[in-house]
């Protein structure tokens, strides 16, 4: 089961024949993923790497029955490739891709409002089932089989819950990097309600970031409807306000988004909440029993 | 990236936002000549720095005489204004815009960001200008007033109306408003603004409307298509250990600690920084080197780190991804040896190749601390900056 991708996902790579998109479609296949072919628009017709190359993400998934895509484009032509997968009804968009201008993700959102595609990301790590499939960056080798879920807004420090969860003999269902961007297309509730519903997860590990109100929506969420067992960390305990630590959406704006007030949500939402980052893999441990 | 307020009232009355006449200057020797082509019987003088609160610290003043505003501008040309937004050691005040006297009616507030929940722009307005608008939002919310746009239509005008109306403008200053926010919004998107704001918007005796203050910032991420706002960039006003990493797609922000931190990823340095303040310690920086460092760039990670003379431990944290731990343990012993770093090194790496690059730090001679985790590297730097005295 697991959520989001499985050993059945036939991935698609837009922007394949970059430097980037092949590397990657490289490592997603080694890891198992069934990489039907590529997307770069003029270079239609042709392969890359034996993968068959497409005009248009549409061409691809009536040739290859593609349902799910990865995003590798430059920033600027990211947001037109994530419209372009929407527009094709692609079920899954993982979108890769960091530095994407604001405004043009507005677009986006705008376009893809009603329509049925699911958007991760942009800039995240994107998603890995253990033993699977993947879509995105995430180093398949630390991951082992399990059923601890992982939502983040981290590329690395999601690498590093996993590899405190595997230090405690804990495998992964499903790990989730959604993005440190203002606007991203799956939110921490988004991650959580399909790990709800994933009878092979039994806990989560959620991490969250300085900046905006999205934990703090989580939590209310998480009170009201999550069932299982939650550790929570969040990153930027001792940034200073106003300034964007890395990730455009990290930056303490008028004393909102402050780590304190996300963690103490979340607390009062009934997640166990660490202090330290060193902490995520012993407290889940501790909670499973 | 942050401009002046006289280069973002330049931005908005090329789109046709309604702005006081002024000009800026750098010699106060100019300011009675600007004051009397101005001609008004009071003019205001203004400091550029790129932090609000000038008016409290004494960076915004008025002059009734051409002569009085050349006194003003040359007490605050060369001062260091030191604000609420600045922190203890101020900002050197390099210009000051000289401005017409108006006559205000009333102050009003406006801005415009986007709604990350909404996913869309939203224009925030209320009668309380002049204040700190955080400060109206905690005291009373319901002077607050929001219209989101929706960006396939841009500002309808009666969005701009009922906030007009709101606001307890007329019909004629409230039309003006409706041409004001087409304006504002144009700027905005146009320009790939991140935040207008305007504390105060002003309404005039003559039932104009005009943006007393003015501040824009802009996304990062589109910096690329706007060449013209590039060249607005004052590197005076940046830390210029933040300027040096720039040149090498560094993510460097300078803090006041003496624990120099080296993190790829984001998520993990703020968490980074995180853990050593648990343990005890102060960081001296957020240093994210990215996913796809190479040699050269820990290389200049290093230099800039050790620019900082307040650094008394560097302390190494990397989850080696695509950045493979052979790779990374490279590039730090090339760096140590051709840079001499003079303070303890603790290093804490896992993931791809780490027991190659463990062993290469090993076998290297050097005198590295190893960690196994997050939490013995961050005890064991902090233990070395608390007993280093720095080479």
């Amino acid at each position: 089961m697991a959520v989001l991708l499985d050993k059945n996902t036939r991935l698609i790579v837009q922007g394949l024949t970059g430097r980037e998109g092949t590397f990657h479609a490289k490592q997603a296949a080694a890891y198992g993923t069934k990489v039907v072919g590529g997307v770069t628009p003029g270079k239609g017709g042709t392969t890359h790497e034996g993968w068959p190359v497409f005009n248009s993400v549409h061409d691809a998934m009536k040739e290859t029955g593609a349902n799910a895509t990865v995003i590798f484009v430059p920033p600027p032509f990211a947001a037109d490739a994530v419209m372009e997968a929407t527009d094709a009804g692609i079920p899954l968009a993982v979108c890769i891709t960091e530095g994407i201008p604001v405004n043009d993700m507005t677009r986006a959102f705008t376009f893809m409002k009603g329509k049925k595609t699911r958007l991760v990301g942009p800039n995240c790590p994107g998603v890995i089932t253990a033993g699977q499939a993947k879509a995105g960056i995430i180093p398949g080798h630390i991951l082992r089989e399990g059923r601890v879920g992982i939502v983040s807004k981290s590329g690395t420090l999601t690498y590093e819950a996993i590899h405190q969860l595997s230090k405690v003999g804990l495998g992964q269902t499903t790990c989730i990097g959604i993005g440190g961007d203002p606007l991203i297309g799956t939110t921490h509730i988004d991650a959580l309600d399909l790990f709800n519903r994933d009878a092979e997860t039994d806990a989560v590990i959620m991490i969250g970031e300085i900046g905006g109100t999205a934990e703090q929506e989580a939590a209310a969420w998480i009170k009201q409807n999550f069932r299982k067992p939650v550790v929570g960390f969040i990153a930027g305990q001792t940034a200073p306000p106003g300034r964007r630590m890395g990730h455009a959406g990290a930056i303490i704006a008028g004393g909102q988004g402050t780590a304190a007030e996300k963690m103490d949500a979340l607390s009062k939402a009934g997640v166990h909440v660490v202090k330290s980052p060193a902490d995520m893999g012993k407290k889940m441990r501790e909670v499973l029993g | 990236m942050k401009i002046h307020e006289y280069q973002a009232k330049s931005v908005l009355a090329r789109f046709g936002v309604p702005v006081p006449r002024g000009e800026v200057i750098s010699n106060a020797s100019e300011a009675s000549a600007v004051a009397e082509r101005l001609g008004t019987s009071v003019v205001v003088v203004k400091a550029q720095i790129h932090a609000g609160g000038r008016g409290k610290g004494g960076g915004v003043k008025l002059a009734k005489s051409p002569d009085e505003a050349e006194r003003m501008a040359r007490q605050m040309i060369g001062m260091t204004l030191v604000t609420h937004q600045t922190g203890p050691e101020g900002r050197k005040v390099g210009r000051v815009l000289i401005e017409e006297g108006l006559q205000i009616e009333r102050e009003l507030y406006l801005s415009l960001l986007l709604d990350r929940a909404a996913a869309r722009p939203v224009i925030i307005a209320s009668a309380a200008g002049g204040m700190d608008i955080e400060e109206v939002a905690a005291k009373e919310p319901e002077k607050i007033l929001r219209e989101h746009i929706d960006p396939a239509t841009g500002v309808i005008p009666f969005q701009a109306r009922k906030l007009a109306f709101a606001l307890g403008l007329e019909a004629g200053p409230a039309g003006k408003m409706v041409k004001l926010l087409e304006a504002l919004y144009k700027a905005y998107i146009e320009t790939d603004a991140s935040l207008i704001e305007i504390n105060p918007l002003i309404l005039t005796k003559a039932g104009d409307l005009m943006a007393l203050d003015a501040k824009v910032t802009f996304d990062d991420n589109a910096l690329y298509r706007h060449q013209d706002i590039r060249e607005f960039r004052d590197l005076s006003e940046e830390d210029p250990l933040e300027v040096e990493a720039s040149k090498f797609s560094l993510n460097y922000i300078r803090l006041d600690g003496n624990i120099g931190c080296m993190v790829n990823g984001a998520g993990l340095a703020m968490a980074t920084m995180d853990i050593i303040k648990l343990a005890g310690g102060e960081p001296a920086n957020f240093l994210d080197v990215g996913g796809g460092a190479n040699a050269e760039q820990i290389k200049n990670a290093f230099r800039i780190l050790m620019m900082d003379k307040n650094v008394k431990a560097v302390f190494i944290n990397i989850f080696g991804g695509i950045l493979r731990c052979d790779v990374l343990a490279a590039g730090v012993i090339a760096a140590v040896k051709e840079l001499g770093v003079p303070v303890p090194i603790v290093i804490r790496m896992e993931g791809t190749n780490v027991e190659e690059g463990k062993r290469m730090l090993k076998e290297s001679g050097l005198n590295f601390t190893t960690a196994d985790s997050m939490d013995d590297g961050a005890n064991a730097v902090v233990a070395h900056a608390a007993a280093g005295v720095r080479a």
